[in-house]
């Protein structure tokens, strides 16, 4: 439709990307994620106009609720976690779409009900029957809430309208079950309408990679395998487990953390150059890279996963995992872990890929490094370069986003002595001061279709792939080692490194 | 931190630059853009304070060039400089520096400027008021890649448009342009909602504010129809109706705050349409530093050609009271000899409504 508006102008670059009429139903509103993260996005997106005129929010929880008390509740979160200033004609603005539908996911009758509702929201603040379902759901419930949803005509589109469905980690818990998810998501929503959010995607530093590699001349020649040395990335959190004992005993930090934030973080760091920049170029390129994933012949020497236990974390007493209530104390469940891969293909060949993340580590820190070779040759005598690392580029994804180059360069004086320096681009210093939240823009572009930041079936298969063999192997084979809390992990870990003769950085 | 400099030049306000950033243990530079505003005392302290919120988004070096008036012949053939350099937390995100220019000198700004911009940044000139008739061929605005002027702030703001349109050069933009960007989005988003042709448009707002024109004039531009320019006692832009084959599609905004979307055959939606602060104008205005094409394309339409026959208008003329039709007001305005240079009268001259009014 706005291609045949006379008022929308590629050239005109003021005028934001508006989402089309539609609206956004929140299954599981009353959650965590919701109050904190999604309402204030919603409202952040309405106060920077980026949101049609009769956009509505749909709440579906099992709480019994009026429409002003889902009201009043999204009024506290957007009050107390917005990014942006609250505005009163903003929320005026969004407040007359809100609707609430009070049920559980079995309830017939709250299926019908949010449909008479969607009606109703067609009419009265014309959404044009486009809508997007967000399930903000424990896995369990997903199955049921897409059969709900098929089974009461909810998810059809008709007259050129669009039905779409969002959905939040963990896509399955191996393979099989990704698979399955995927076939039951698949029946009922078109692939194409399908939205994975991964919000690390969202991030800006994350779209930067992309930036930094392709817009600009001096880093690509030398992103290769002459050139780098090796890669790591790393996702460290400082807090436990907390309450999700149910969730994560038994998932571990490999599947809740590898197999999608940092294999998606290493697609885009080892990817080719996309033909261009949409949906389909980008997941063709990804897709490659993860397919050519080579997992070390000996995962025993090559992987390593830990446990944390009892210690001090930022000057906090923390228990160990086994400790923490509702865990079992024989679980073998990881909460660190850390593997190497191998990318087979021309630009990669011979170089690795050390990936790690866990929980309790000593702070929390998402970043990527490229970690270049040593100078062929140096004309400085040994002493001179003996305080020289290896030069390296630093993707800081969270928190503090930026870029860090580093390298060698003279320390004044008389003596010839080359000590490494860090150059440093911040996010926050050369740009906005709060740039967009990563569900901000993933909602946008839900609403618009837009597919680029969301994983697709492929890669979510891949990434199993890639996993399983290690989890496998870990299920059969000895134990997670235990690393002190607020320690960079266990032992093991280091060792794995000395063994190639490289050593992990401290984030 | 703020170090005052009297009777001096750019070389050691440089060094007064390196010093304070060492003192306050920031040396590294992560400025995108060098900001110079040229303004007189009277406007320096709001503007300034726009540019600080505004450097919040886009952290920048701040240049304040203030021209002093010389009131004898002695101030005239005396020339001065004296500077005013503000680090870290007195100077919004980035750096600021005030240079206020005594006699001679204030005709030479370009050569204080030159040597303080940011190497390879972009430079941008905002002049709040005052603004040169040919920004582009200014000794300031040559320096910069875009320049910001504000017809709002001008004397006879319809003519002002004219002669920006004249001497438009690919760089030059107008504040009352940007003001309106959220009435574009929402009118845009509101034709996204209905497949419909526009047939004739309406755009009813204050007197003298060119924000008006520049809207109704975009829109004559896009949609090649006849636009009718009306007056309202604001605040600001009030309305916009556009008449479609399916009905009329209104966006009102009485209060200056919220506005209500009305489409034939759709309920009535509220939209919030706030007038911005300066500050939120610079920052918008600082986020795209190429041409803005769109501009430069509603700004030729010309005034002129607004307002065509009224003959077939579907909007009803409302009942003659005060002034008369806008389109006679600017043909005598275009008849009218052309004062030197509109820009630098005084922007307090009690004398101009009574002309335009003597004029009808």
């Amino acid at each position: 439709m706005s291609s045949s508006n006379p008022l929308r102008d590629p050239a005109d670059r003021r005028l934001p990307r508006i989402a089309g009429p539609s609206g956004l139903v929140i299954f599981g509103v009353t959650g965590d994620l919701s109050r904190k993260k999604l309402m204030p996005a919603v409202y952040d997106l309405a106060n920077r106009g980026l949101l049609p005129p009769g956009f509505s929010l749909v709440g579906f929880a099992r709480r019994e609720w009026q429409h002003e008390d889902f009201a009043a509740e999204v009024h506290d979160a957007v009050k107390e976690h917005a990014r942006t200033p609250f505005r009163e004609e903003v929320w005026q603005q969004l407040i007359q779409g809100m609707r609430f539908v009070q049920g559980t996911f079995d309830d017939d009758d709250a299926f019908e009900r949010l449909r008479g509702t969607i009606d109703e929201l067609d009419k009265a603040q014309g959404t044009g029957g486009n809508f997007a379902f967000y399930l903000s759901v424990p896995p369990r419930s997903f199955p049921v809430v897409i059969k709900q949803l098929k089974k009461h005509g909810l998810a059809d589109q008709t007259g050129g309208s669009w039905r779409r469905a969002v959905i939040e980690k963990p896509f399955g818990h191996d393979l099989k079950s990704a698979e399955e998810l995927n076939k039951v998501v698949h029946e009922v929503f078109a692939p194409d309408q399908v939205f994975r959010i991964d919000h690390y995607l969202g991030k800006e530093t994350v779209q930067n990679i992309l930036a930094l590699r392709f817009a600009n001349t001096m880093f690509e020649p030398i992103w290769n395998r002459s050139f780098v040395d090796h890669i790591q990335i790393t996702m460290a959190e400082d807090i436990g487990i907390g309450g999700r004992a149910g969730y994560y005993d038994g998932i571990g930090a490999a599947r809740d953390v590898i197999q999608n934030h940092l294999l998606q973080l290493m697609a885009l760091t080892a990817m080719e150059e996309p033909a261009s920049f949409d949906a389909d170029a980008l997941a063709a390129e990804k897709t490659k890279v993860l397919g050519a994933v080579r997992l070390p012949a000996d995962l025993g020497r090559d992987t390593v996963r830990g446990q944390y236990a009892p210690g001090w974390q930022g000057g906090e007493k923390a228990v160990g995992y086994l400790q923490e209530e509702g865990i079992n104390a024989q679980s073998k469940t990881d909460t660190y872990a850390a593997i190497k891969v191998e990318v087979d293909n021309r630009r990669w060949a011979g170089v690795p890929f050390y990936l790690r993340t866990g929980k309790r580590l000593g702070r929390r820190v998402t970043e990527i490094a490229v970690v270049f070779q040593r100078a062929p040759h140096s004309p400085f005598d040994h002493t001179a370069t003996e305080e020289l690392g290896k030069n390296a580029i630093v993707i800081r994804v969270q928190p503090d986003e930026g870029v860090t180059v580093r390298f060698g360069s003279k320390v004044p004086g008389t003596s010839m002595e080359i000590r490494d320096v860090s150059m440093d681009f911040a996010y926050g210093e050369s740009f906005t001061e709060s740039s967009p939240e990563a569900y901000e823009r993933l909602i946008l572009d839900v609403l618009l279709g837009d597919s680029n930041l969301f994983p697709r079936t492929e890669e979510v298969e891949l990434s199993w792939q890639i996993l399983d063999p290690i989890e496998e192997y870990w299920d059969q084979n000895g134990k997670p080692a235990q690393y002190p809390s607020g320690t960079w992990g266990p032992v093991e870990a280091d060792e794995m490194l000395e063994r190639d003769g490289r050593s992990w950085r401290r984030p | 931190m703020k170090i005052d400099l009297t009777d001096t030049t750019a070389s050691k306000i440089n060094k007064a630059l390196v010093k304070g950033r060492r003192a306050i243990g920031t040396p590294a530079v992560g400025m995108v853009l060098t900001l110079v505003i040229v303004t007189d005392e009277e406007n320096a302290y709001d503007a300034l304070k726009a540019a600080n919120d505004a450097s919040r988004e886009h952290p920048s070096r701040t240049l304040v060039v203030i021209k002093r008036v010389s009131r004898t012949p002695r101030d005239r053939t005396q020339s001065r400089l004296d500077a005013e350099v503000r680090l870290g937390a007195d100077a919004g995100t980035g750096e600021t520096v005030v240079l206020r220019l005594y006699g001679e000198i204030a005709d030479h700004a370009q050569s204080v400027v030159l040597p303080l911009l940011l190497p390879d940044a972009p430079v941008v000139v905002w002049w709040p008021v005052n603004a040169p008739l040919d920004p582009a061929n200014d000794p300031l605005g040559a320096l910069a890649q875009r320049r910001v002027t504000d017809t709002y702030a001008a004397e006879q703001p319809v003519r002002e448009l004219t002669s920006r349109a004249d001497t438009y050069t690919p760089g030059d933009t107008d504040l009352s342009w940007t003001r309106i960007t959220p009435w574009r989005s929402m009118l845009a988003a509101a034709l996204d909602q209905v497949t419909c042709r526009v047939e004739a448009v309406e755009v009813e707002g204050e007197e003298f504010n060119p924000s008006c024109e520049l809207l109704a004039m975009w829109l004559a531009d896009r949609l090649d129809v006849p636009v009718k320019r009306s007056l309202s006692d604001g605040p600001g832009l009030t309305a916009v109706r556009m008449a479609t084959d399916t009905g009329q599609i209104v966006l009102d905004r009485a209060d200056g705050s919220l506005a209500t979307l009305s489409i034939q055959g759709q309920p009535d939606r509220a939209v919030a349409l706030k007038r911005r602060e300066t500050a939120e104008l610079i920052a918008e205005e600082l986020r795209r530093l190429d041409p803005d094409d769109t501009y430069a394309s509603a700004l030729r339409f010309g005034v002129e050609r607004l307002n065509p026959s009224v003959s077939e208008s579907p909007f009803p003329e409302p009942a003659p009271k005060g002034p008369a039709p806008k389109g006679e007001d600017v043909e005598v305005a275009a008849e009218a000899p052309a004062p030197e240079a509109a820009a630098e009268a005084p922007v307090t001259d009690p004398a101009d409504p009574a002309k335009k009014a003597a004029a009808k």
